[in-house]
């Protein structure tokens, strides 16, 4: 298995954007390499949230890989569950587990599916599969921190099409309403849902608007861009109280291989043959400037 | 206004007319205690909470309908009201339990086990996070609110999701034993209450195992089996039935709907001559679908299922409904009797 992980965890204090780029190539190498054991998997959407990933785990997020209990780690929910994924490779990357365990992806009795399981896959904070879930989740874990006195934070990553999920919205509300300051909401704005556009298909914006106007403090960047993540993570407050905060990460779906860039055909999808060398010599290659088709 | 539809105004807006105005019963505290002598879930919770620091408690804008609010009063730290958001209140406790938290969070059975039915089996069940889903109000006990607010499904919707327990209170004391039980009962649980008038059936805190029905009458001819609401009227009809007929009534409370005491059951089959379920739930499904699945594999005997037939149910108050459908102890000896005479 690839890794580009050397020994002890990159200082995540002064983690160069190199060493980011690479971890962002690895979870999409894996991603493609893990897709063609189970005969399909979901590489667009897991494409649009690889910098978001790699930003989190191995630069800002709290955590203690040997120890995936301890009580005061920030904590991670994976709402749109079928980037899990690209979520496995880094926490085996990391140490939860044995990175050998990943070949048994989806096969019979494998701890690792499509949807991720929290009774199996060490280090994983919550399950998820069910869209609209993980927001009331990550509200609960916060809630938690408040009554137990730690300052843990918890994250949250959204689908942009997940948010039509009216469960969502209920916790959106409740978030202000309980002033979770340390409830960070990461939307994987890619702009696509299955059946198309999502402003064709469930219409979202203003989305920034819209947290804003239900008491969040709102953050709108490039999602693929590490230094505008950072940054993001940056701007979050200290302390465990105040409005909760949303960073919507405009993105790319399917981002990296040109040919899913935008693309509705890649949300699940298999590449065979020479398609799968193909895309990953276009990986390996490094992520290119993205041109979006010209609207016609 | 007849003299039943009074009392219904009783219960529901928990005062007699003309003592209290509505401004008074619509103040924090609700519905008085006096009108709900079984309700004493905040109570109790609030009391184990007292030394078991990870019981916290949750309500969706219902916390004086269900008493949470005495919880509340006690540890305001601990209490949280999602407003009218049901399904968010049942996964955000799943998020809590996945802290280390035990949160009982109630509501009425309809919306609890309906409305919040996904949440219940994807984000507590399926992770195996010892949250408690309370429905409150269940079966047709909320009467002329309509079936909006009757739960008549709950235990079939949920006695099929997998590493959920199922158990239905059946008064004051069996619902203490319930709450002090279910603290360190691994996994998810919904705890089916009635409105909290329940009439008694133990006179102290039952000696309660989670799984194991309680038999509370032995008899050889006939048992009923049953649950909740209906203990009471089983037993009464049981008394009944002994006085007057010479029939000998076995009574079995099968709290626990899910996981089914499923040796109680082959022993009602092997040692009395026909069992009869009784619940306030619809027939399909419920307790007398689960008995039979049991059944099925046993040597045939006579056997009834007694509860709501597979409609929606007529509006009214819930004492004119139980009497309606033969669910009071009138209407349910009329069941025996009948059940009985087409044995012999």
């Amino acid at each position: 298995m690839f890794s580009i992980k050397e020994g002890a965890l990159p200082d995540r204090s002064n983690v160069s954007l190199a060493v980011l780029e690479g971890y962002a190539k690895f979870i999409r190498t894996e991603t493609v390499r893990l897709t063609r054991i189970a005969g399909a998997g979901h590489y667009s959407s897991t494409f649009s949230c690889a910098e978001m990933l790699a930003a989190l785990y191995y630069a800002q997020m709290r955590i203690e890989p040997s120890n995936p209990n301890w009580e005061d780690r920030d904590r991670f929910v994976m709402s749109k569950g079928h980037a899990a994924i690209g979520l496995y490779p880094v926490l085996a990357d990391l140490g939860y587990f044995d990175p050998a365990e990943l070949d048994t992806y989806t096969r019979l009795g494998s701890k690792y599916g499509d949807h991720p399981d929290m009774k199996k896959v060490r280090g994983l904070d919550f399950s998820s599969g069910s869209l609209g879930h993980g927001l009331s989740i990550g509200l609960g874990m916060a809630l938690a921190g408040r009554v137990s006195g730690r300052d843990y934070r918890t994250y949250v990553m959204l689908g942009d099409g997940e948010i039509s999920e009216g469960q969502i919205w209920e916790a959106v509300i409740a978030a202000g309403h309980f002033q979770l300051g340390h409830l960070v909401l990461l939307l994987d704005r890619n702009g696509l849902c299955i059946d198309g556009h999502t402003e064709d298909i469930m219409g979202i914006e203003p989305v920034h608007e819209r947290f804003a106007a239900f008491g969040w403090d709102v953050q709108r960047i490039d999602g693929h861009d590490f230094p505008s993540i950072l940054g993001a993570f940056q701007n979050l407050p200290e302390g465990t109280t105040g409005k909760p905060q949303a960073i919507v990460c405009d993105t790319v779906k399917g981002r990296g291989v040109k040919r899913m860039e935008m693309s509705l055909d890649w949300h699940v999808g298999n590449l065979v043959g020479e398609d799968y060398d193909d895309v990953m010599a276009e990986l390996e290659a490094g992520l290119q400037p993205y041109e979006a088709e010209p609207v016609a | 206004m007849t003299t039943e539809m009074q009392n219904e105004a009783e219960i529901f807006r928990g005062t007699t007319e003309g003592k209290t105005s509505l401004r008074d019963h619509r103040s924090v505290r609700g519905t008085p205690r006096a009108g709900m002598p079984a309700f004493i879930l905040g109570e109790e919770l609030a009391e184990l909470a007292k030394t078991d620091p990870r019981i916290v408690v949750a309500t969706a804008d219902l916390a004086s309908a269900n008493r949470t609010n005495d919880f509340r009063d006690v540890h305001p730290d601990r209490f949280f009201d999602f407003g009218i958001a049901e399904k968010n209140m049942i996964t955000a406790a799943a998020g809590m339990a996945s802290c280390g938290f035990v949160p009982y969070v109630a509501t009425f059975a309809s919306f609890a086990s309906i409305l919040g039915a996904e949440q219940i089996r994807t984000d507590c069940a399926y992770p195996r996070m010892p949250v408690r889903v309370i429905g409150t109000h269940s079966g047709m006990s909320m009467g002329f609110y309509g079936s909006s607010h009757h739960a008549l499904e709950d235990l079939g919707m949920l006695r099929v999701v997998a590493d959920l327990t199922v158990i239905c209170a059946t008064d004051a004391n069996h619902l203490r034993a319930v709450l002090r039980k279910s603290v360190d009962h691994p996994g998810a649980m919904y705890i089916r209450l009635g409105r909290g008038r329940d009439p008694v059936v133990y006179e102290t805190v039952p000696d309660l195992e989670i799984g194991k029905a309680i038999r509370l009458r032995e008899g050889s001819d006939l048992t009923i089996i049953t649950t909740g609401s209906q203990v009471r009227a089983s037993l009464d009809v049981a008394s009944t039935l002994a006085e007057e007929d010479g029939v000998s009534v076995r009574v079995v409370d099968m709290h626990t709907i899910s996981p089914l005491d499923r040796d109680e059951i082959v022993a009602a089959a092997r040692e009395t001559r026909a069992i009869l379920t009784v619940e306030e739930h619809n027939l399909t499904g419920g307790l007398g679908s689960a008995v039979a699945d049991v059944l099925v594999d046993l040597p045939r005997l006579p056997f009834l299922r007694h509860g709501v037939p597979d409609r929606f149910v007529e509006v009214g108050p819930p004492a004119a409904l139980y009497a309606a459908y033969k669910l009071d102890a009138p209407g349910l000896c009329d069941v025996a009797r009948n059940f009985l005479s087409g044995i012999h």
